[in-house]
């Protein structure tokens, strides 16, 4: 026992050495996986306090170039209310509260802006008290930005479309060929799209919207275009280059998707129904 | 023992505030960032008690990693760099750091780059390989390792320069 006690107190250093070492590895691990509760986020009082703070005066020098992109959003949105083949007089009342009430889109603003790590990893203004949870779709007027992940009370972090584990369902939107959304790692402008057979014809150009087969996002969501494509190495599918419509390195006011079917949804793909 | 406590603990909090709200938004060439917090390791004084160093470093680097959102890749990496500080001390400046009171500021410059650069660099290193955390991307991992480096020793080694007291 004495032995025992005389390692410990002689070797405390390395014991505690690798402890630590051992923590910080369970942390590292646990925030490379998707969907595990993770201690260490920035989602609480204290990071999204001062980052809320700091956003609140840096976002004064972004004002110029939000309020263009609402002016633009309005003209798009006008532009559909006003060329609309029935006037909106003619739309009649429906009476119930669940009839096409498929998605609720709640504003909010990013607070921490991140695009040149591998792992990039937004901050939120909302949390829970605004109702977020966990695999919200979050977007903007240009396009997707990604998911939520972790929530905290006022505070949710959301996986960026530039993220080695961000995989979100996306297809043509001229056929319906659909594919995985995923990111290499190295131009903040352009995400790869794999998964799109070889039978696909692809066009440079061509738009990338979300699918709708993930309860994620709505189908149609913009994505980007198509800069570049080749076979993959096993020559069936096609490795795409994907140019985003959003300029991921402005970031401002987003919007998160509550889809209000998704736990009907995720019941009835459920493997053993 | 007091206003050395105070000071490191203003040190501590003043390197986390630099990094996370300064150095992340910083984006040379794109993508590279100073990792500056690792200056309150190398800084930290080379008397010191080492277990308490040795928390004190993933404390920091664990809150790093929660402004950034890394999980427990900085947290790794101070902790690593915190442990084999007296082994890279020993070889940077000879056995005789140990028995009087070296200061990074009195050194020589070839000495005190030697200790920046081995202790910047294992960190860096390890900090890329946690965050990628896929070995077929080593050569990302080394690419980083080494612009991040040489950015982040830039930064420090001018910042030692700036705020040292000339005694000489």
């Amino acid at each position: 026992m004495q032995q025992i006690i005389n390692f410990l107190r002689k070797n405390r250093n390395f014991i505690l050495f690798v402890l630590l070492l051992l923590i910080s590895l369970a942390f590292t691990i646990q925030s490379h996986s998707y969907h595990r509760s993770k201690f260490i986020n920035s989602a609480n009082w204290l990071s999204g306090g001062i980052y809320e703070k700091t956003n609140s005066i840096s976002s004064y020098f972004t004002l110029e170039s939000e309020n263009k992109r609402l002016v633009e959003e309005n003209r798009r949105l006008k532009m559909l209310l006003h060329n609309r083949k029935d006037s909106i007089d003619a739309i009649t009342f429906i009476d119930s509260t669940s009839f096409a009430t498929n998605y609720l889109f709640r504003s909010a603003k990013i607070i921490k802006n991140s695009y040149a790590r591998r792992n990039n990893v937004l901050l939120i203004n909302i949390g829970t008290s605004d109702s977020i949870a966990t695999d919200m779709g979050v977007i903007n007027s240009s396009g997707i930005i990604g998911v939520v992940d972790e929530v905290g009370s006022s505070h949710a972090t959301v996986i960026s479309v530039l993220n080695s584990i961000s995989k979100i369902n996306a297809q043509l939107k001229n056929t319906n060929h659909f594919g995985t959304l995923s990111w290499d790692g190295n131009n903040p402008n352009i995400v790869q799209l794999e998964d799109i057979e070889k039978i696909v014809q692809l066009k440079e150009n061509d738009t990338i919207i979300t699918g709708g087969n993930s309860t994620l996002f709505p189908k149609g969501i913009m994505i980007g275009t198509i800069k570049d494509f080749t076979l993959n190495t096993s020559k069936n599918l096609y490795d795409i280059n994907v140019q985003l419509f959003n300029d991921m390195t402005n970031l401002e006011h987003v919007f998160v998707i509550e889809n209000l079917h998704r736990e009907e949804i995720d019941n009835l793909l459920a493997p053993n129904n | 023992m007091g206003p050395t406590i105070f000071w490191n603990s203003v040190r501590f909090i003043i390197a986390v505030l630099a990094q996370v709200l300064i150095c992340n938004h910083i984006n040379f060439l794109g993508y590279i960032d100073p990792l500056v917090y690792i200056y309150f390791i190398l800084l930290f004084p080379f008397n010191a008690n080492r277990s308490l160093f040795l928390v004190l470093a993933f404390l920091l680097g664990l809150t790093v990693d929660m402004f950034s959102d890394t999980g427990g890749a900085h947290a790794f990496a101070s902790v690593i760099i915190a442990y084999i500080r007296p082994f890279v001390l020993r070889f940077a400046f000879g056995i005789s750091y140990e028995h009087q009171s070296v200061k990074l500021e009195n050194t020589a410059f070839g000495q005190r780059m030697v200790y920046v650069v081995i202790l910047t660099f294992i960190h860096h290193f390890f900090f890329f390989l946690l965050e990628i955390f896929n070995i077929s991307n080593i050569l990302i991992i080394l690419r980083n390792t080494l612009f991040f480096s040489i950015f982040t020793i830039l930064i420090t080694t001018l910042s030692i320069f700036l705020f040292s007291r000339k005694n000489s």
